[in-house]
């Protein structure tokens, strides 16, 4: 298992380089640069500004400095947030967007989860019809549309929760379903195939046959078995929440990493911008170790390796 | 081949309407898209303005329309293009195989790590809020799923006894991937277009939403929502009607691509042909 864990975290690395790397280019490639302002910045001062932050140089070289100072962790001063060091802003910000992901998957497993197994254990009813029916709609919604038409519903209209900011409990709930809502669409699809694959299989027949309760097969015999395939989604689904949720913490007026990196992609704020993408990075390749961890724990045909 | 579901026959129906509406705009639209009727700022929907007007007295059906325009341009032509790049590059990757194929695949597995909607963001950004821009940022990422599938599809067909077949006639690489490869995942291809629009429709409009895409004056379904974001708590219609057209739009490409998917995708488990 540790040999697995560290395997994967090796190899997760050279994918961080190129995200890096990749990432740094792209933003020195079109021209225009933090100091470009509005309000334009007598030339001594602008060229004294870019020697202190090493812009003056060119950029292969520039790259060179900065991964240099990456890799020995430091992620270097925000040119916007005079004082602050990118790190401090992820520190302030990134437990935010964490909790609201945390909430979101929540929100994913505990609507998708039991609408896919009341779907396919009443196949065909009117009821699996309607699942499928707002598992469609909630594909096909965007998350902003979502956060937007519940905030006017719940918050302008029946001022029954804030329409946002991040205070408490109370503060959550919007958010974490508008950014969940999609993905419990299609946690709810893919529940449904799996356990109506699962309750054809002849060891229900079985259980059934010797005349087990039916709340005993879905929870202890259909539903273990069904679990795999929303695990090893999850990786992926992980991802998806992670990166989308600026649109809601743009939306809400969260103060998490979202927003942090739009603004900072408006202000060219090379260090900002490299530190929020490759936090994301991180937390990426992370999600997919753990999914893959859950897997290999959950299913003992799966060897980790 | 029909018969089977009515939602595609509907969700057909509505894309070609909002599609000949959107081609037709200058000539379906009440007015232009930014005519400015400055009595009637802010104001419901009415006889004259059948969706209200925005904070400048813009009619908000016109608005729509031509908003129409760069939603579904943005949706079906970046689709297109990645179509286009992916099918070529993995059928290229996937038929020469060996090391140019594992080079191949190492470029796709890195687009693959990057965290797309955040690159989107940022090529967005840098190339200058625009169709192009947004066009290039999406291109730019979705190619590679396109590749993925296609390479594995062609990896299995071209063991068929038929490509053997013309292998042995001599016929070209050129023309057995065209002429006798492609026919057979075209209908995967398509499977996949229908899929995929309405994800970079849904893109685009993320973007434009939190005001990083389509720039005023021009003006997309997600630009037009923004406009009404601001002023949600009041006149919550000028919301409404551009996240309608939206979801609309998007689940009809779903039920769409559902349809066709049973009917076209040979891995398809309810296919009844």
């Amino acid at each position: 298992m540790l040999r697995f864990i560290v395997r994967r975290i090796l190899l997760g690395i050279p994918v961080l380089v190129t995200v890096a790397t990749l990432t740094f280019f792209i933003m020195h490639w079109v021209p225009g640069g933090p100091f470009d302002t509005e309000k334009i910045l007598p030339p001594e001062i602008k060229a004294n500004v870019e020697a202190k932050y090493h812009l003056d140089k060119p950029v292969p070289l520039q790259y060179l400095l900065y991964m240099k100072q990456l890799f020995q962790g430091d992620l270097g001063p925000s040119y916007k947030y005079l004082g602050r060091d990118v790190s401090d802003i992820i520190r302030d910000t990134f437990p935010v967007s964490f909790t609201l992901g945390l909430c979101a998957v929540l929100v994913v497993l505990g609507l998708g989860v039991p609408a896919g197994m009341i779907s396919a254990y009443w196949q065909n009813s009117l009821l699996d019809r309607s699942v499928l029916f707002v598992a469609a709609m909630g594909i096909s919604v965007p998350s902003f549309v979502l956060g937007a038409i519940s905030v006017w519903i719940f918050s302008h209209h029946w001022h029954w929760l804030p329409p946002a900011l991040w205070e408490g409990p109370r503060h959550m709930i919007l958010p974490a379903f508008a950014l969940g809502a999609g993905f419990a669409g299609y946690v709810a699809r893919l529940t449904r195939t799996k356990v109506l694959d699962v309750l054809s299989s002849d060891y229900i027949r079985t259980a059934r046959a010797k005349g087990l309760t039916e709340p005993v097969i879905m929870f202890k015999h259909v539903l273990i078995n069904s679990i795999y395939p929303i695990v090893s989604v999850m990786g992926p689904l992980t991802a998806g929440l992670i990166t989308g949720s600026f649109v809601i913490e743009f939306i809400f007026s969260i103060p998490g990493m979202g927003r942090f990196f739009i603004t900072a992609v408006t202000n060219r704020d090379y260090p900002l911008i490299m530190g929020v993408t490759l936090v994301y990075a991180v937390l990426i390749v992370i999600a997919n170790l753990v999914v893959d961890m859950i897997y290999g724990w959950l299913d003992p045909r799966v060897t980790l390796k | 081949m029909w018969q089977y579901s009515l939602t595609s026959k509907l969700s057909a129906g509505f894309l070609l309407m909002v599609s000949a509406i959107a081609v037709l705009a200058p000539w379906v639209a009440p007015y232009s898209y930014e005519t400015q009727d400055t009595l009637q700022t802010l104001a419901f929907p009415s006889l004259d303005h059948w969706m209200g007007t925005d904070r400048l007295g813009r009619d908000l059906l016109s608005r729509m329309i031509y908003g129409a325009r760069v939603s579904l341009f943005i949706g079906v032509f970046t689709t297109l293009f990645a179509l286009l790049v992916g099918t070529v590059y993995g059928a290229i990757s996937a038929y020469v195989g060996g090391r140019t194929d594992n080079l191949m695949m190492r470029l796709v597995d890195v687009v693959f790590a990057l965290p797309d909607l955040l690159m989107i963001i940022l090529i967005t950004v840098l190339m200058g809020r625009g169709v192009a821009g947004v066009f290039v940022a999406l291109s730019l990422v979705s190619w590679v799923t396109v590749a993925r599938l296609v390479r594995g599809e062609v990896l299995r067909i071209k063991e068929y006894p038929y490509v053997q077949a013309a292998r042995a006639l001599g016929a070209s690489p050129t023309r057995i991937l065209v002429r006798e490869i492609l026919p057979n995942i075209l209908g995967i291809l398509i499977v996949t277009l229908s899929f995929r629009i309405p994800m970079a429709i849904l893109a685009e409009s993320t973007l434009s939403f939190i005001g990083l895409g389509i720039a005023p004056p021009f003006s997309s379904w997600g630009t037009l929502a923004n406009d009404g974001w601001t002023a949600i708590k009041f006149y919550p219609h000028l919301i409404l009607f551009p996240s309608l057209a939206i979801f609309l739009t998007i689940l009809s490409f779903n039920f769409l691509g559902d349809g066709l998917r049973e009917v076209l995708d040979p891995r398809s488990s309810k296919r009844r042909l």
